[in-house]
């Protein structure tokens, strides 16, 4: 059976918990950004920009039966990184489930404090974007 | 090395004491704190004047009539003086209190610039400019329909001065350019601009943001020529929120107020309301006193060390960190004046200035990455950001070899 978010923010938790220094955390991150692959060339392009003020996000959609899939990349490594674990929770889902998710793993990790969604990351704005894309996915559907 | 004020000898480890947060440790490692550029770090005697003022003698200040209201006006008015020592101006009418250097020059662009700047005029302001001195030129030129020129910077981050003979004309107004850059480290021959600009004609208004010079070098803003000349307590080992503009009496005198209210009024009727003589007609509401307390401890320690010795200091620290900096594979470095201050921004070929920040931090090390609010810079040397680390006189060279370690590591990682 197909994990849920909360299944899948829980594992996220586990692994990260194994990590002692935040070092060795963001070596895990770093990890995860270089292996993220799979983002469409072409459209590395402003239109599908998340601007953040150091790192540079792109972020594409598309929707298959109902569920939604993200395709993203970054300039930054970290941020790569920590697409790759949002794109692990919310890739594939509704967008009630989308809608719905706390993302409550960016704090249990420690990522919130450490990192904090600033404009600096870009994280923030991704996660609303990726929301609002949901929201727009489920008005389409109610029409 | 002794110090001509107070025949102290120079010492990094005994100074460092004074400052309670450079002994901080991050995740159990020493903090190695390189953002100076972006605020320093205080000294005890900053932080307890504040925790004095709050203690013993806050209140209202100009008008209450008993002893502790009293003492704590002769500190606003002290901290005044201070300044205009400091700095050698020729008054304390002359010293405004802001916010900070930001502010300051808000100020400047709506009260002078919207008085005296009208369509077809021009302001000139450099490449390599902090948007604190980019945004308020830009909506004074809108609103007045004005014209923007901008100096510019060579590969080595130096102003084209022969650029900007060129750019002066008939039609230029104001100038506007700072003294160091935050992002470079670029030294500008400030007097040099000041000369120029008042040959072509001398009511051109000459506006220098020392923001990034008042804590590594002596400001003389009456030989510098300067008409306008800014700067905040914060970069200079003093509190937050408190900042100078200096500018000379007959502009001041001249300018209409920036906000209104209290304070900077002489009389208040529905009638009419008459305005203050300055500085006060420039302070509205009640000022920031114990910024002004700390402003003055901050000054008072400056000049306890002594200007020789924290530029000798820090000179080395550049030179040793530029040094090591220079071996390090695909690094290069941005900003490469002759002459140059205790800042560095780098970039590492194919890695983002971000990733290599949030490592360095898993160090101790706190740098400062991104555009450092100079986007037209950044632009101009076609990078999306750098990595920046900025000293100040309590940075070692123990702690320039912690952060070219960690860095290193950090490029290994990320490779």
């Amino acid at each position: 059976m197909e994990k849920t978010i909360l299944e899948i923010e829980d594992e996220i938790v586990d692994e990260f918990s194994f990590f002692e220094s935040w070092q060795d955390k963001y070596e895990y991150i770093i990890e995860l950004g270089k292996k993220l692959k799979g983002y469409p060339e072409d459209k590395q392009t402003s239109d599908y920009k998340v601007k953040g003020c150091q790192s540079s996000v792109w972020l594409v959609t598309d929707d298959e039966e109902g569920r939604i899939i993200f395709k993203a990349d970054s300039d930054s490594t970290i941020v790569k990184g920590l697409i790759a674990l949002l794109i692990r929770v919310l890739n594939d889902r509704t967008p009630d489930e989308i809608l719905d998710a706390k993302l409550e793993f960016i704090a249990k990790t420690g990522l919130q404090q450490h990192l904090a969604q600033t404009r600096a990351n870009g994280l923030a704005a991704m996660i609303k974007q990726m929301k609002m894309y949901a929201l727009a996915y489920k008005a389409k559907q109610l029409n | 090395m002794q110090d001509t004020l107070t025949n102290k000898i120079f010492d990094v480890d005994e100074v460092r004491k004074d400052f309670p947060i450079l002994s901080r440790e991050i995740e159990g490692k020493p903090l190695v704190y390189l953002d100076n550029a972006a605020t320093s770090q205080k000294p005890e005697s900053v932080i307890n004047a504040i925790s004095d003022y709050y203690s013993n003698f806050n209140a209202n200040i100009h008008r209450g009539v008993y002893s502790i209201s009293i003492k704590a006006s002769e500190a606003y008015e002290n901290a005044k003086i201070k300044v205009k020592e400091f700095i050698n101006a020729g008054s304390e009418r002359e010293i405004v209190f802001t916010r900070g250097a930001t502010e300051a020059i808000n100020l400047i662009a709506y009260s002078y610039g919207l008085e005296n700047v009208n369509a077809g005029d021009e302001i000139i302001i450099s490449e390599m400019e902090h948007h604190a001195n980019i945004v308020p030129w830009q909506v004074l030129c809108e609103k007045k329909n004005a014209v923007l020129k901008v100096i510019p910077v060579n590969n080595n981050g130096e102003l084209l001065i022969d650029e900007y003979k060129k750019l002066l004309s008939e039609k230029t107004k104001i100038v506007a350019v700072c003294q160091i850059s935050n992002t470079l480290g670029t030294i500008n021959p400030v007097k040099e601009i000041v000369r120029l600009a008042k040959e072509k004609n001398k009511d051109i208004a000459v506006v220098i943001d020392g923001a990034q010079a008042i804590h590594h070098t002596n400001v003389d803003v009456r030989e510098m020529g300067a008409d306008f000349y800014v700067f905040s307590s914060h970069k200079m080992y003093g509190p937050m929120g408190i900042g100078v503009l200096y500018g000379r009496a007959e502009l001041l005198e001249a300018m209409p107020p920036y906000q209104t209210g209290g304070d900077m009024i002489s009389s208040v009727s529905f009638k009419g309301t008459t305005y203050n003589d300055i500085p006060m007609k420039f302070e509205a509401g009640t000022p920031n006193v114990e910024g002004a307390v700390g402003l003055t401890a901050a000054i008072d320690y400056i000049n306890a060390i002594g200007f020789d010795d924290i530029h000798r200091q820090e000179t080395e620290l550049l030179e040793y960190a530029t040094e090591q900096l220079d071996l390090i594979k695909g690094l290069r470095i941005i900003g490469t004046a002759k002459e140059k201050t205790g800042v560095i921004s780098f970039v590492v070929e194919g890695l983002n200035a971000l990733d290599i920040g949030i490592l360095l931090d898993t160090n101790g090390v706190a740098v400062r990455t991104g555009q450092h609010c100079t986007e037209p810079l950044m632009e101009r040397f076609g990078i999306p950001g750098t990595v920046r680390v900025s000293f100040a006189f309590y940075n070692t060279k123990a702690e320039i070899d912690v952060f070219i370690n960690a860095l290193k590591k950090t490029i290994e990682i990320l490779k």
